[in-house]
């Protein structure tokens, strides 16, 4: 391939005129393919298969009754925090099923519906919300910042867009090694104005790394509104300013984000490139159990978005493909409900990691300096039981 | 004089601020309408308009780098991080910019307008995100101040003292008693000067230093060691940089002994840096080593924060050592 001059240089034009560039002058259009009731938009597709469809629709049944009871949990003051996706099941689940498993997953902290696409266990969440020795993260960070290995879902850290120029890192690691398998990377509007965002899709362009950053633009960073956060047309345009190809899409059609999260695998894969897709959609939830939104955002915005509710439109796309079994997904809420009660109280009254955990896994091998804080730790807290009555000792400690 | 948690202190102070000087302004991730995660600043727009309070994208170098050039214009931006965590995207404009704009130019420009106000600290099972005391990193850049209350009147005193100081000032407010540290606050304009510690109690026996929300901490250490006859000094430091060498000696000189108690990790926190100098100005009267009583050399734990933190019963446990040593 030609080097051209300084990249693109010669495909500038001259001009003598004064030529501002103004808004509106690239058109971005929303890929939709299912309308609010749930009707195909196009004929001409290559739709998915009742199968997938099902699991998609059971996922996100899954993840909207999660976060119901797991926000109620916070309440009651069973689990210390948590965060809801209500509104954004399909942007975050429909992805999620049109990747292979052998995908990496770059989250944010909204994205349980991955975990739940893939097969995390109700009892696995449970572990994790609840702190316990069961957690793989061993009870260290926060509630819903899951992790887990198996799953190729990548643990998820506080800091807003520091997983974007990570994910260029690990695609470009995979490309080198030769896997048949891309990374995703989610993340908010929000996040997209962190420096992070920008370093991160310039060199995976640059780098030629395949990966998908795919942005849940809700509309909100906690408080803020999107109008507040950027001026420009989305995050989408962005991409383009980056040479990333992009595709904007209904965040609301789990169609839509499906297909087109196929065929940005599709072209990572194929062209060894990043794809964007702006995800248009809303967060009905709070950002967390820690804020209101009704003291900054009207009732009224609200309900004008649970009329575009993903988990209704696919209830009536599956009615209308004739998959749609009212009686089964009940049964299958009611069993999930339960399930999911039944695995808080179990996880509840787990054990916490013990207390030798508190220096492992800084670094690979502990430390001299490390083992002896632990140990004068340990040693205060025998001499201090009473001022410690939930820690966690073995007899060896 | 008036109630006030830290909280509303720190938004009295702003707003006693922006009442005074039109050049005073408010940025950072939901400062604006919300009022912030806080609530620190709450009702500034509403008060003052929002070109004065205003939100900004999610950018803490975008943030720090703005309020650099806002400054270094002539206005006094108070510019918010809503973490002390996420601070750390703006280390470079605080480290090479801010830091660095006045000594750099032989003082022909600066942004000594600039306040950076973050919440820090553990205690409210945040996690490693949600936790940290970062302040020692800070301490560590030469031309920036750095500022720490533990009461809600040092609070806007010396909120409102940063402000109007010639230089940076990073603020640094322990979140964890943002409401439960409560207490009378002249409700007029008034400030306390940076750089002095305040002697919360003098004793004989051995001085305690703390700054933030460890002040409660070692003054609950020392009525314990009170019950055991044990007489401390309690001397809250106010601010990090620079730091009252004076104050801390002087009580040292007296009681022989020094305790520092700080959240963040032990190696290189900045009890360090003062018990390196208590050692050189007073070796001839120290009768016990400098007792560090701080966080382990571990990222700041969820499940394990209550034996993480410098408690008062690690605290008294070190008092006890260091006096009968």
């Amino acid at each position: 391939m030609a080097i051209k001059e300084r990249n693109h240089l010669q495909d500038i034009h001259a001009t003598h005129d004064v030529h501002v560039i103004k808004n509106g002058l690239v058109d971005i259009p929303m890929l939709q393919l299912l309308d609010a009731q749930g009707n195909l938009l196009s004929q001409e597709l290559d739709l998915w298969d009742e199968q997938t469809a099902l699991r998609i629709f059971k996922s996100m049944h899954y993840i909207r009754i999660l976060d119901e009871r797991m926000v109620s949990a916070q309440r009651q003051g069973r689990i210390s925090f948590y965060l809801a996706c209500t509104g954004e099941e399909a942007s975050v689940i429909a992805s999620t099923a049109a990747l292979s498993n052998a995908d990496m997953v770059m989250t944010q902290y909204r994205e349980q519906g991955v975990l739940a696409y893939r097969g995390y266990r109700t009892e696995q969440f449970m572990n994790q919300l609840l702190s316990n020795a069961l957690d793989p993260n061993k009870g260290r960070q926060m509630p819903i910042h899951y992790g887990d290995k198996a799953l190729n879902f990548m643990t998820v850290s506080s800091p807003l867009g520091t997983q974007i120029p990570q994910a260029a890192g690990y695609a470009y690691g995979q490309k080198m090694a030769g896997e048949p398998a891309l990374t995703i990377c989610y993340f908010g509007e929000g996040a997209a104005s962190e420096g992070d965002f920008h370093a991160g899709l310039n060199m995976a362009a640059v780098l030629h790394c395949p990966v998908i950053f795919f942005c849940r633009n809700n509309g909100y960073a906690i408080s803020t509104p999107a109008h507040e956060q950027f001026a420009g047309d989305g995050i989408a345009s962005r991409g383009i300013g980056y040479g990333v190809n992009t595709i904007r899409v209904d965040g609301n059609d789990p169609l839509a984000v499906y297909l087109a999260t196929l065929k940005a695998r599709e072209i990572a894969l194929t062209d060894n490139c990043p794809v964007l897709i702006e995800a248009m959609t809303y967060r009905l939830a709070a950002h967390s159990t820690s804020d209101d939104p009704a003291s900054y955002r009207a009732k009224s915005e609200e309900q004008e978005w649970q009329l575009k509710d993903p988990i209704v439109r696919m209830q009536r796309h599956l009615q209308q493909q004739g998959w749609f079994d009212q009686a089964h997904i009940d049964e299958y809420c009611t069993i999930q409900r339960a399930e999911i009660l039944q695995a808080l109280k179990t996880a509840e009254v787990q054990l916490k990691t013990n207390i030798s955990e508190i220096v492992t896994d800084v670094y690979q091998d502990i430390p001299a300096h490390l083992a002896r804080q632990r140990d004068e730790l340990i040693a205060h807290i025998k001499l201090h039981p009473e001022h410690y009555p939930a820690t966690i000792m073995s007899n060896k400690d | 004089m008036a109630q006030m948690n830290l909280l509303q202190a720190i938004n009295h102070a702003l707003v006693t601020a922006m009442s005074a000087d039109d050049r005073v302004m408010v940025l950072g991730e939901d400062v604006g309408h919300f009022g912030g995660v806080f609530r620190a600043t709450s009702e500034l727009q509403a008060k003052f308009g929002q070109a004065r309070c205003f939100n900004t994208p999610i950018t803490e170098q975008g943030i720090i780098g703005f309020a650099t050039g806002l400054a270094a214009q002539g206005q006094v931006p108070v510019a918010e991080i809503q973490f002390a965590d996420y601070i750390f995207p703006a280390f470079d404009q605080i480290v090479n910019e801010t830091a660095k704009y006045r000594y750099r130019s032989g003082g022909q420009f600066n942004c000594g307008n600039l306040t950076i106000r973050t919440p820090y600290g553990g205690g409210i099972a945040g996690g490693h995100y949600h936790s940290q005391s970062p302040e020692a990193f800070f301490t560590h850049i030469p031309g920036i101040k750095v500022v720490i209350p533990s009461n809600p009147y040092y609070a806007k005193g010396l909120l409102l003292a940063a402000i109007r100081d010639p230089d940076p000032v990073l603020f640094m407010e322990p979140k964890r008693i943002y409401r439960a540290a409560v207490g009378e606050v002249p409700e007029d304009d008034y400030t306390l000067p940076i750089g002095r510690a305040h002697v919360v109690q003098e004793g004989d026996d051995i001085t305690l230093v703390a700054w933030g929300a460890q002040v409660s901490i070692i003054q609950k250490a020392a009525a314990m060691a009170e019950a055991e006859g044990i007489s401390c000094a309690v001397i809250d430091l106010c601010s990090l940089l620079p730091w009252d060498v004076n104050t801390v000696c002087s009580s040292v000189q007296r009681t022989g002994r020094l305790l520092i108690n700080h959240e963040a990790p032990v190696t290189s926190g900045f009890a360090s840096e003062i018990a390196a100098t208590v050692q050189g100005e007073c070796f001839l009267y120290l009768e016990a080593p400098i007792q560090r009583v701080c966080g382990l050399d571990t990222p700041f734990p969820l499940i394990h924060e209550k034996e993480y933190m410098p408690d008062e019963h690690k605290t008294l446990a070190a008092i006890k050592y260091a006096v009968h040593f």
